[in-house]
């Protein structure tokens, strides 16, 4: 029983910690699919974390927050498009202007709405659902928020639909392959990455969120932490497939709680805490490398399209 | 003796055999001939003995030595090399630097005394090339001279060129040519890896025709000719086509007029072109590459906006059109470059549909059945050998043009532009091109054909229009046109009907 027990709320932390690294991961592989390297992820989620506690804060409703993250983050996925798409600039560059854009604008206006409090200025966050509580060890696992609900059940499935099903997909495809026959094929290329680019925001900006809304109820400098750059790894573990993609922030959300649950027995070991703490980087480290070694990046990817 | 020697070379990829027991010798000082249609197995053949595959089974035989050939390290150690049609070449270093790189690895580089030593080498291949110059500079031609010269500088005494002609104009391949025959006069071995008769019959010693991974027969070139290395390639012996009736010339379909177009770096590419398609004609643009051939079937397609002028399809104006206006007024086009035509990672079925998703799309939804029935029919109609599901990019050259004619013939287009539509295709498949737009003009469409092979322009036009410099020099009548007219017309010598838009 003590055994179900720990495999219960292990499984239930590992859903827990991979639900925003999958939604930006899943925003990540709809750019990157359509051409477009999306460093800009760091700092849409950053700012997509501030934007819904603010707001939420604000109006009081946590609904409406997530609503304006996700706002904001569609909004610097037209700024990221309008860069690489439009101007054709250099992706890294403009990528990783965005995101150090989105932290400054998102600490400045934190630190123009709560000061210097010495307290964290907190929220009541989303509460978890309790589906089928009585039951022991189901109970346990299905103790989650919403969001991680509508990532694992509904982002990932649909997003796997649209990209292989529908003629939408077919077009994102095309155009990070090869935009030259897609636009020759009549498929407006700018359009179809504009689109891709900002859907993508709006999900990186999602898991952001997720972080202030459901497991804080507060925004802190540190809260994304690198999130964003393990999902741009994840992407290339999944080989731009949601449903790879989705096994590879389990396979990260896993080790993480794997790592706190190991810290928090007290085990007397000779080896410093950090140790643990470093853990899941490792484990993503090595499954890129595996999982790298067959990627096939699409072929458009980093490439700015212009008709001559 | 001989130089290299394959023996009962066996490669399978899945269940395609590329090489079946296949027998290669090659003798000191000469040129050898790998002739073959595409997919026969030359490359394949050639790759092994370079290391670049693994042979199945067989046995590969270097000075009386046999050998196991792991890697191009090891090739280039037995004195192979090899020029592939893609160059690994680093463009913005220096021809000296790309000749060394990887096989002198001092610490520290002299790059004068590496210099005079790479043109000492050049000099004494007679390769006309200057060491300090930087290869992201070069011309096509002179980039496969350093590729030609790193081989050497590695002492290479068998020298392996794939399909070098591909990329070259004329006057380069003649270069190539005196250049092959003094690597022979100094001893060196050159694999001439090629489906082009005339080059094959004018350069080689001997010749050893592939077909079906099979190597059909090694003969002296002397005692052979064209027709009978043809039938050996294709195992068969009829091939090219016949065009059929005068043309009803009636009503014009494409009117182009005084169109006006820039290249990619801005400067005039297409200067006043005016000309008329017909009905149930075939009009072909004859010229010398890179004469505004590009920009016209470009322009005329949408993907590149025209400065001034009209571009009419049944008398409606779609000059600046995207290219999805211009599939909808009726005007299908075969592209110039079948891999930029098509998504390769994409399947066959994918690549079918991408210019009418909207007629297969149900509530957003690919309605995959009916994708795929319909590209199972035009599979079958156009005898394209692969399947609905497979990987665009896994087809070889022939089938992909063949996807990309059943795309754009299965809408019935009342125009068709079809720039270099059998370039670095095979007898068969040209074959097969040729007679598509026969049976397009029988239809009705009128064809616009834009081809560098003049026999091809001869064969299939009803007229004939020069390009050069980016104008119309003169139009004329296929009856009326022999080789020495068009090949004057074709380096500007002369010039006809200037400033006449052409008349039938």
């Amino acid at each position: 029983m003590v055994v179900a027990m720990f495999i219960a709320t292990l499984t239930a932390a590992t859903l827990r910690v991979a639900t925003p690294i999958l939604l930006a991961a899943i925003g990540e592989t709809f750019s990157e699919r359509a051409g477009v390297l999306n460093l800009g992820i760091e700092g849409i989620m950053f700012l997509g974390a501030f934007v819904g506690f603010y707001t939420a804060d604000v109006s009081g409703s946590l609904w409406v927050g997530l609503l304006a993250a996700i706002m904001s983050g569609i909004l610097l996925g037209l700024l990221m498009a309008f860069f690489t798409v439009t101007l054709g600039v250099n992706q890294h560059v403009s990528g990783l202007g965005i995101t150090l854009l989105a932290s400054g604008l998102a600490l400045y206006a934190f630190r123009l709405n709560y000061g210097g409090s010495a307290t964290p200025p907190s929220i009541p966050p989303f509460e978890q659902l309790t589906l089928l509580e009585n039951i022991p060890v189901l109970g346990t696992i299905l103790n989650q928020y919403m969001l991680t609900y509508i990532g694992f059940l509904l982002v990932v499935p649909i997003s796997w639909w649209v990209m292989y099903r529908t003629s939408f997909g077919l077009k994102i495809r095309a155009v990070g392959e090869n935009p030259e026959a897609a636009d020759a094929a009549g498929i407006n290329v700018f359009r179809i990455r504009y689109i891709a680019i900002a859907a993508g925001g709006g999900l990186m900006a999602m898991g952001g969120a997720f972080l202030s809304l459901s497991q804080l109820g507060a925004f802190t400098h540190g809260i994304i932490a690198g999130r964003g750059w393990v999902a741009i790894a994840l992407v290339i573990f999944g080989n731009w497939n949601p449903s790879k993609v989705m096994l590879g922030s389990l396979i990260f959300g896993g080790t993480y709680a794997l790592q706190l649950r190991l810290q928090a027995m007290g085990l007397q070991l000779p080896i410093p805490y950090e140790t643990f703490l470093a853990l899941p980087y490792i484990v993503t480290i090595i499954a890129l490398v595996i999982a790298g070694r067959q990627a096939s990046y699409p072929a458009a990817l980093l490439k700015p399209y212009r008709r001559e | 003796m001989h130089v290299v020697e394959m023996r009962q070379i066996t490669k399978q990829f899945g269940d395609v055999i590329a090489n079946d027991r296949v027998e290669f010798q090659l003798k000191r000082g000469e040129i050898h001939a790998l002739l073959g249609e595409n997919g026969a197995g030359k490359t394949t053949l050639m790759r092994i003995l370079f290391g670049l595959y693994r042979e199945d089974s067989g046995e590969v035989i270097v000075d009386d030595q046999p050998v196991r050939i792991g890697s191009p390290k090891d090739a280039i150690a037995l004195g192979i090399g090899m020029v592939t049609q893609h160059f690994a070449l680093v463009p913005p270093f220096s021809v000296a630097e790309n000749v060394i790189m990887g096989y002198r690895d001092s610490l520290s580089m002299d790059m004068k005394a590496i210099e005079a030593e790479v043109a000492s080498s050049a000099k004494k291949f007679t390769i006309e090339i200057d060491p300090s110059a930087i290869v992201r500079h070069l011309s096509v031609g002179q980039k496969q001279r350093v590729e030609i010269l790193k081989a050497l500088f590695r002492e290479a005494r068998v020298l392996i060129l794939d399909e070098p002609t591909a990329v070259l104009v004329p006057q380069e391949v003649d270069a190539l040519f005196d250049i092959l025959r003094n690597l022979r006069e100094q001893g060196i071995s050159v694999i001439f890896i090629s489906h082009k008769l005339n080059e094959v019959m004018a350069i080689s010693d001997r010749v050893t025709v592939l077909r079906d991974g099979r190597a059909i027969s090694t003969i002296d070139t002397s005692s052979t000719t064209p027709s009978e290395l043809a039938k050996m390639m294709v195992g068969r012996e009829t091939f090219g086509v016949t065009r059929q009736g005068e043309a009803v010339a009636d009503q014009p379909i494409l009117q182009v007029e005084r169109l006006c177009a820039d290249d990619g770096r801005g400067l005039q590419a297409l200067k006043d072109i005016s000309f008329v398609v017909n009905s149930g004609e075939i009009l072909g643009i004859a010229g010398v590459g890179g004469n505004g051939q590009k920009e016209l079937a470009e322009t005329l397609c949408g993907t590149r906006q025209p400065t001034s002028g009209g571009i009419l399809v049944r008398d409606k104006q779609m000059s600046g059109a995207s290219p999805s206006e211009m599939t909808a007024a009726g005007l299908g086009r075969v592209p110039e470059d079948r891999h930029a035509g098509m998504v390769g990672e994409l399947t066959v079925a994918d690549n079918m549909v991408m210019e009418h998703l909207s007629r297969f799309t149900k509530r957003g939804m690919l309605d995959r059945k009916a994708i795929k029935n319909y590209t199972d029919q035009l599979i079958e109609q156009f005898q394209i050998k692969a399947k609905p599901s497979d990987r665009a990019r896994t087809l070889s050259g022939g089938n992909m043009q063949k996807l990309l004619l059943a795309r754009v013939l299965a809408n019935q287009p009342d125009v068709l532009i079809a720039p270099q539509p059998t370039r670095g295709l095979d007898v068969g498949a040209t074959e097969y091109v040729h007679n598509q737009l026969l049976e397009q003009r029988q239809r009705g469409a009128a064809v616009l054909l834009i081809s560098e092979d003049l026999d091809e322009i001869l064969a299939l036009s009803d007229r004939i229009a020069v390009v050069y410099e980016g104008e119309i020099v003169g139009v004329l009548p296929v009856h009326d046109a022999d080789i020495e007219r068009l090949g004057l017309m074709m380096s500007g010598v002369i010039k006809e009907n200037k400033d006449a838009v052409p008349q039938i």
